[in-house]
């Protein structure tokens, strides 16, 4: 297998450490190297955050370089944009139909693009749209919101299931387990084939 | 045993394996979860220090007593440990004593961009740099034992992408290492003229020794590979080098100071090409070109920000890397901000509205620099706003003795803020501190710290009374005040800000963010009473937002805490409560 890249983008607070975490335990478990990188600190306070998960035979990187990502799992819209150079070519974005706009755009004037959908099939034809807040919510609560894209990122990786089914029992305290199962099938229901073809 | 773990949690791993007994550290990004991870073992002490000066100092008796000890910090922390560093050359050690600098490349949490290697060829001492969380645990180990080895405090160097980065760590288990007995030792110990003199040589003789250490000790590696290129890189330049020239020759450094100058010279000697792949400084280059070897260098590679596998080929291969972001229209940027119910925002809301000249500090409040609060002058250094808020008005009265506030954290104010307050207090200056009291140090995690009266293993400890510290000092007038009351506020700064005597003022309301609070009802715009005037905006909450319409705003009731401070700046009436509360 050739070292698969990853991406997770989104705002400070919408459990995107957790999302990588999980997807690093899991590269470990079936036994791959790997690499996670991430920075904490002041984004903490409602900015942009990142984290980059990469595996495969040797990795040596922690940082992924531009034009490499296999996938993009952007949990909000705008925050699908900033990363997207990082893409390759014909890679994957799984795009949280969700928006968070920005204080900046107040004393900024630069618009909030509210079509990233279009922004991301000029750089790739594999996009997928998805409310996944929507989905967690309706499935209870907010929180289970990285597990639904785990779910969908899960179709797109040559990870067996049960790694990951094991992985998410390791990690979610016993009382969510159940819903952070169900969130995960329930991503698992969209698959990279669906992905917007143009 | 594998584990996944970031190089924090490695470097804590390593400290528990090496027998590590005690630890402390001040938090700092990126070297905060160091200490946090050090705690969650058992059979180690671990403790906050109120800054990092005490951190190396405390953890330096924990040496004499026999114990290995390791000290924490980020790399401008660094700088306030210099002091007991420096000495604690000369003095050695007894259990081993490791000091740990975690530099920031690129600033994503730091206001310069040092590179703290130099601080180890200052100071003379070994100087060890991982370059994965692998090489975070074993170098530690390492550190311990060379620090016995050589009776020298050893300086262990990581940076943001080593420390906050995760990989996969063999781990294994906890060595017992009793407790060395203690000898009392004037002529190591007691570091005056008389004996400083006689220790001075020994440290240079022991540098020798550990450059001779350097070259056979297995921490510096030759890999060969394609001779026709030869470089030498250490920390996680390494992993970036790798990934652009997989075929090369390689160098790798771990312990690199002092540098094994005879590796160095016959690495060179067989390759044809020689780089130094280097972040930040020219630290490596600088003592190659002094052992008269040719190489290439920071002609090349950027000195000022991070290296990634981007910036490597682009300045090595000429290659055309794309831009940071997507070329085509540019993205809103989305920086941290002050939190929604921040306490605070209306502090620095009312400084703005009295003009004041405002001295900042280190910590989330830094923030209101930013627009649209922009409230704040200054920022240089933990503790800085104080003295330099004596400063300005001991230059020029007229101007800025009833304008200027030194305005500064708990925490911060704990770390370094007190000494400058006696120096105002002695000196008869005259202006206004606020510290803005939230109990906890919130920047870097939420970390305990001595307002906050309870200990890094959540064990209730005294409280430090603010108030009756700076009545002791001998501030005259020490008042506390209500964040969240805006106009009652602004007055009492106002009258702070007049009177011919020093004052502190003490906002006093606990970090919204630690402690998930809902302070009330969520609020709501009334949008036919709202004029869309934008005040409410410039408070900079991010729960307000522009609605449909593009002008007037809306609350968003997830983000919204009920603090009410936009409902005390608009002056319509328009933002309200909602009934049915939440």
């Amino acid at each position: 297998m050739d070292t698969k890249n990853v991406i997770f983008s989104g705002v400070g607070g919408q459990g995107i450490l957790l999302a990588s975490d999980v997807l690093a335990d899991v590269a470990l478990r079936a036994n791959w190297d790997v690499k996670k990188s991430e920075v904490h600190g002041m984004s903490q306070r409602g900015g942009s955050v990142i984290s980059q998960v990469r595996f495969g035979e040797k990795i040596y990187s922690p940082l992924i370089a531009r034009h490499q990502a296999d996938v993009i799992v952007a949990f909000e819209k705008l925050e699908s944009l900033r990363y997207l150079d990082y893409l390759k070519p014909d890679g994957l974005v799984i795009l949280n139909d969700y928006e968070i706009v920005p204080e900046s755009i107040q004393y900024e004037k630069i618009p909030y693009p509210h079509d990233a959908r279009s922004i991301c099939l000029q750089k790739t034809h594999r996009v997928i749209v998805e409310n996944f807040t929507k989905m967690a919510v309706q499935l209870g609560n907010v929180k289970v919101l990285n597990i639904t894209m785990l779910g969908t990122l899960s179709n797109a990786l040559p990870i067996p299931e049960e790694i990951w089914l094991e992985s998410i029992k390791a990690r979610v305290p016993a009382r969510f387990l159940e819903l952070n199962l169900k969130a995960f099938q329930q991503g698992k229901t969209i698959h990279p084939e669906e992905a917007v073809e143009v | 045993m594998k584990m996944i773990l970031s190089g924090n949690e490695a470097v804590a791993r390593g400290f528990y394996e090496a027998g590590g007994k005690f630890a402390s550290a001040y938090p700092g990004t990126p070297s905060t979860e160091v200490l946090e991870n050090i705690a969650k073992y058992e059979g180690v002490i671990a403790q906050w220090a109120p800054n990092e000066k005490v951190a190396v100092e405390v953890a330096v008796g924990a040496s004499l007593g026999g114990a290995r000890a390791l000290a924490a910090m980020k790399h401008v922390g660094l700088n306030v440990a210099a002091d007991p560093l420096f000495s604690l050359s000369y003095m050695g050690v007894n259990g081993g004593m490791v000091i740990l600098t975690a530099d920031d490349p690129g600033m994503h949490s730091s206001q310069n961009e040092q590179d703290n290697r130099w601080y180890a060829r200052a100071a003379k001492i070994p100087l060890l740099e991982p370059s994965d969380s692998q090489e975070a645990r074993d170098l530690t180990i390492q550190a311990f034992e060379i620090s016995e080895s050589f009776d020298t405090p050893v300086l262990l160097r990581t940076t943001t992408r080593i420390s906050h980065s995760k990989s996969v760590v063999t781990v294994g288990e906890r060595l017992d290492v009793p407790l060395k007995p203690y000898r009392k030792e004037l002529l190591k110990n007691v570091l005056l003229p008389s004996t400083g003199r006689l220790r001075h040589p020994f440290v240079e003789n022991r540098l020798k020794k550990l450059r001779a250490f350097s070259t056979v000790s297995g921490l510096n590696w030759v890999d060969w590979g394609d001779r026709s290129l030869g470089i030498v890189t250490s920390g996680v330049a390494y992993q970036y080098a790798r990934e652009v020239f997989p075929h090369a020759s390689y160098l790798k450094l771990s312990l690199t100071y002092p540098l094994p100058e005879k590796l160095i010279r016959d690495f060179a000697e067989r390759v044809g090409k020689l780089v130094v792949i280097e972040e930040l400084d020219d630290f490596l280059e600088l003592h190659i070109r002094a052992l008269g070897v040719t190489v290439t260098g920071k002609e090349k590679i950027p000195a000022i920000g991070e290296l990634n596998p981007d910036v490597v080929s682009r300045a090595l291969l000429n290659r055309e890397g794309a831009s940071a972001e997507l070329q085509g229209e540019p993205l809103p940027a989305r920086p941290p901000v002050l939190c929604p119910g921040c306490s605070h925002r209306g502090v620095f809301w009312a400084l703005k509205k009295l003009r004041a000249t405002v001295t900042g500090d280190i910590g989330c409040y830094t923030l209101a620099a930013l627009p649209p609060l922009e409230s704040m002058d200054s920022c240089l250094n933990m503790g800085a706003s104080v003295g330099m808020a004596e400063g300005m008005v001991k230059v020029n009265p007229e101007k800025f003795q009833k304008r200027v506030v030194g305005i500064i954290g708990d925490s911060t104010f704990i770390h370094s803020g007190i000494t400058p307050l006696i120096d105002m207090v002695y000196n008869k200056g005259i202006t206004t501190v606020i510290i803005l009291d939230n109990r906890i140090t919130a920047m870097t995690g939420h970390q305990e710290n001595p307002a906050s009266g309870v200990t890094l293993r959540g064990e209730p400890t005294h409280r430090l009374d603010l108030q009756k510290l700076c009545e002791a000092v001998g501030i005259p007038r020490v008042r506390k005040i209500d964040p969240y009351s805006l106009k009652e506020m602004t007055e009492v700064i106002r009258e702070e800000m007049r009177t011919e005597e020093p004052s502190v003022l003490i906002a006093e309301a606990p970090c919204v963010l630690h402690e998930r609070s809902q302070l009330g009802p969520v609020y709501y715009v009334d949008q036919e009473k709202c004029v869309a005037c934008d005040l409410c905006y410039k408070i900079g909450c991010p729960a307000i937002t522009p609605g449909p319409d593009g002008k007037k705003p809306v609350i968003d009731p997830l983000l919204c805490i009920g603090c009410d401070q936009c409902a005390q700046v608009c002056q319509l009436g328009a933002i309200l409560p909602q009934e049915n509360g939440k």
